[in-house]
């Protein structure tokens, strides 16, 4: 790269930065999304939870590879029924100098429950779940719940802790009819993004938020846990992949997040770059239509719809080459999947039966269903939401071309497409999802839509399967982590077999980042300061 | 007069409201945002919650008019993305897009012109051949394609200034500007140039057809038998005659620079209001796009208006028209 010799000031401030004690430096990164908020509780959305991440705690954290880890609580038991136990974290303050106590974990999930500036997540369910909070001393927290919910540690982690001193309140306790307590008005949204508010017991502490231009963090020195090597993180929104990577070659950033896995040749020979591509547990599936008849965009030669034999499900799944589309149209930057969380995580099969690319066999099982002359369908894509998500379809409708299918494909932009999808509108669409065990994707995507237990809310191909209903209903209130996930397997293997999802691969996320930094990719796909430390020399 | 100014501003008041229904209305025919903002796993009770406070489950037409009323005070909506009042979200925008628009349009006349100047007055020359070449380039290449040359030459390769975002600002009578720091101006450069092209362009066009025809005109013949010196000629009599449409022109694409510069701001990762308007269309943040059009055709309809009362004050036959109907 000898163009870039001639990059002298840019560069030499970057020599200049490399060479000062770690503890001086400003990390400072490329966001692909920009948080819509700095209140924590306001959207669940991925750059708003990672945003959150650096500023407060939650009562358990999650590592790289979404496992649970204590924070604000050291440990957590369960009665095996209702009841939760938390021992909370000794010796942890505040950035403003207040000691964490059980008190602001109460507060906390009161602010949850009462927040009117929030966007619906399912925290609010979670606390309104919950039928007393108690605090025996001021560092144990029991929490007894309505129903059985075995994943409470695990959703208590999408909560981060506030501070009971930024309202003005009395004696807190969990009386949601009385407001628990509180007094004055419940800090808004605003609040937070202006930071008067924006106080937590995180590794970093918000020093500045401005919409579309930056986000700055300091270090908190008084963090309870390893203090981040970053004196101060500058996130900077660039949502164009290209002068994305740009800033990163001509040195205004240290790391940028997802850079197109087609221009890293581009750093290959570059001594100066680097980058991690590290599998997410995001898979990207097909959904199909798979009870009524008529369906919207799929018709045999007598209008109904051939997607509700299980035998031209399966045989679509083998006409698919997963390996080629990983490898061609995602440039090697994902997995091949063949269940719908990546194999290993909790509740996942051990050894998912590969679906082999096998275009002859798929041929004679769509003969024997009886479509030997194949049938007509629309593939109906997103081409603004997963990584290369129009090519994918259009990869899909060539291989299903080949058994006879005649396959288009209609893509349209997100904002279009969701609400389409909602209403049922399609009858083979393109999917993703993230999750950390496996009983999310098959309660929200799989079950049957039952509006009071929030199950089947994403069940837009209309699958029930009474069988696999039973076994996730179950699961989901099974406390004892051996039986759920014997149950978890048990309804995925089913799940599987019943082939009304088509899993094609799980994305990858990349980070490219300068030589001299070591960075932790993780498979929640967020950006964290915490994930980034200087190479050791 | 009176009664003429008052039509006008009665026609002003209906493009206003023929727009803001438009507007709520094709946003509105795009489909439901709630699908785009709200997950799985929230349950049908929190949903129905979050319709009802956005005002979603209302039926379309009384929508409009909770929008209308509120308009009306002053209250253009919260966006339903980031939970904060539109006009706060559109107005903090306002001074990165003005600063980039005002050196964009700054370079595009300061070039423009004298080039147009010298393509138009001596039309067979190989400089004008070169310029009225570069013009059509100017124009026609794509304002997104520009961006990432500029971005890889004088950032990436040449390393001279940043890729992209906004510099350092300092605050002046409460509005924020990049102006005023090297930092913020070294920011500023490349986007503002990518602004200014394709108006460069244009004003070349405009300036050189304009003074080519100028100079065979009779005053100009005149002036020269006269023995006015060609500086003078071109200064006072081709310049001055031939800027009349360029002022207008100038002016309707400041305007239109100011409401939609999206492209150049979502390059160049400029935090300003275009990049706005694209973010909320491609999120259905309707308040915003709402907020936005009112706010860009309330911009147009009182230019408009003001030129159209300045007209009618300089030539009464306007007045008589009005006055007539």
């Amino acid at each position: 790269m000898s163009a870039f010799r001639h990059a002298v000031p840019a560069f030499a401030v970057l020599a200049l930065a490399a060479a000062l004690p770690a503890g001086a430096q400003t990390l400072r990164v490329a966001l692909s999304s920009e948080p819509t908020s700095v209140d924590p509780h306001y959207h669940v959305l991925a750059p708003n939870n990672a945003l959150a991440a650096h500023i407060y705690d939650a009562l358990v954290d999650t590592d790289e590879a979404q496992r649970l880890v204590p924070a604000l609580a050291t440990s957590w038991k369960s009665d095996g029924a209702n009841k939760w136990t938390f021992q909370l974290r000794k010796g942890v303050k505040f950035s403003n100098g207040k000691p964490f106590t059980a008190e602001d974990a109460i507060f906390t999930f009161c602010r949850v429950a009462k927040n009117e500036t929030n966007i619906a997540g399912g925290n609010k369910d979670l606390i309104r779940g919950m039928k007393s909070i108690e605090a025996p001393d001021a560092h144990t927290l029991v929490v007894t719940t309505v129903e059985p919910e075995p994943l409470m540690p695990r959703l208590l982690a999408g909560i981060q802790i506030l501070t009971s001193s930024i309202a003005a309140h009395g004696k807190i306790t969990f009386s949601l009819d009385t407001n628990c307590g509180v007094t004055g008005p419940w800090p808004t949204v605003t609040q937070f993004n202006e930071g008067s508010v924006a106080i937590g017991t995180g590794p970093f502490k918000l020093k500045s938020y401005v919409r579309g231009s930056a986000i700055e963090l300091v270090r908190n020195d008084d963090f309870w846990g390893e203090k981040s090597p970053w004196q101060a993180v500058k996130f900077v929104p660039v949502t164009n992949a290209g002068p994305r990577l740009a800033g990163l070659i001509a040195g205004d950033y240290d790391l940028i997040e997802n850079p197109a896995a087609r221009d890293l040749g581009r750093l290959k020979d570059d001594k100066r770059f680097a980058w991690v591509s590290t599998p997410s547990s995001r898979v990207i599936f097909f959904q199909l239509d798979v009870a009524r008849s008529p369906s919207p965009f799929v018709a045999d030669a007598k209008g109904e719809n051939p997607l509700r034999d299980v035998r031209v499900r399966k045989a679509m799944s083998m006409a698919i080459d997963r390996d080629a589309i990983a490898k061609r149209i995602m440039d090697g930057a994902a997995q091949p999947a063949y269940q719908f969380l990546p194999t290993g995580m909790f509740g996942t099969l051990p050894n998912p039966p590969v679906i082999r690319f096998d275009p002859a066999a798929a041929r004679k099982l769509m003969a024997e269903a009886g479509y030997a002359n194949g049938f007509d369908l629309t593939i109906t894509t997103t081409n603004d939401r997963y990584v290369n998500d129009s090519q994918i379809a259009q990869a899909v409708a060539g291989y299903l071309s080949q058994i006879g299918i005649r396959a288009k494909v209609d893509a349209m932009t997100r904002a279009i497409y969701f609400p389409r999808r909602a209403k049922r509108e399609f009858s083979f669409s393109i999917g993703g999802w993230g999750s950390a065990e496996a009983s999310n994707f098959m309660r929200y995507w799989a079950a049957t839509l039952d509006a009071k237990k929030t199950h089947g809310t994403s069940n837009y191909g209309g699958l029930a399967d009474p069988e696999f209903n039973d076994l996730i209903s179950k699961a989901l209130v099974t406390m004892d982590d051996e039986k759920r996930a014997e149950l978890l397997r048990q309804a995925g293997a089913k799940l599987l077999d019943l082939h009304a999802f088509i899993p094609l691969h799980f994305e990858n996320t990349i980070w490219a980042h300068r030589a001299d930094l070591v960075v932790k990719g993780r498979t929640d796909q967020y950006t964290l300061a915490m994930s980034v430390a200087p190479a050791k020399k | 007069m009176a009664s003429y100014a008052l039509q006008r501003l009665i026609q002003s008041v209906f493009v206003l409201l023929a727009a803001s229904i438009v507007v709520f209305l094709a946003v509105y025919g795009i489909g439901n945002p709630i699908e785009l903002l709200v997950p799985p796993q929230a349950s049908a009770l929190e949903r129905e919650e979050l319709v009802r406070r956005l005002g979603l489950d209302l039926p379309l037409w009384r929508q409009y008019l909770v929008f209308a009323w509120n308009a009306l005070h002053g209250d253009l909506g919260r966006s339903f993305v980031h939970g904060v009042p539109a006009i706060e979200l559109i107005l903090t925008r306002l001074p990165a897009t003005l600063e980039l628009v005002v050196l964009a349009m700054t370079i595009a006349l300061a070039g423009g012109i004298p080039l147009g100047l010298l393509a138009g007055l001596n039309t067979e020359s190989r400089a004008s051949r070169l310029i009225m070449g570069g013009t059509v380039l100017g124009y026609s290449l794509p304002n997104f394609w520009k961006g990432m040359m500029l971005i890889l030459v004088f950032a990436v390769l040449l390393g001279w200034l940043p890729t992209s975002g906004r510099g350092e600002t300092v605050e002046i009578l409460g509005l924020k500007t990049s102006l005023l720091t090297l930092d913020g101006l070294k920011h500023l450069i490349l986007p503002a140039l990518n602004l200014s092209i394709p108006n460069m362009a244009l004003m070349i066009r405009l300036v050189a057809a304009g003074t080519a025809d100028a100079k065979a005109q009779d005053y100009v013949k005149y002036a020269r038998a006269k023995g006015v010196r060609p500086r003078r000629i071109v200064g006072r009599h081709i310049l001055r005659n031939i800027l009349i449409p360029v002022v207008t022109v100038a002016g309707i694409e400041f305007g239109s620079l100011v409401a939609f510069s999206t492209i150049t701001e979502t390059v160049f990762a400029w935090p300003g209001m275009g990049k706005l308007l694209i973010d909320s269309i491609y999120q259905l943040d309707r308040p915003i796009v709402v907020a936005y059009i009112m706010l860009a055709t309330f911009l147009f309809v009182t230019v408009n208006l003001l030129v159209d009362l300045a007209y009618a004050a300089l030539d009464p036959r306007v007045r008589l028209v009005g006055e007539a109907g």
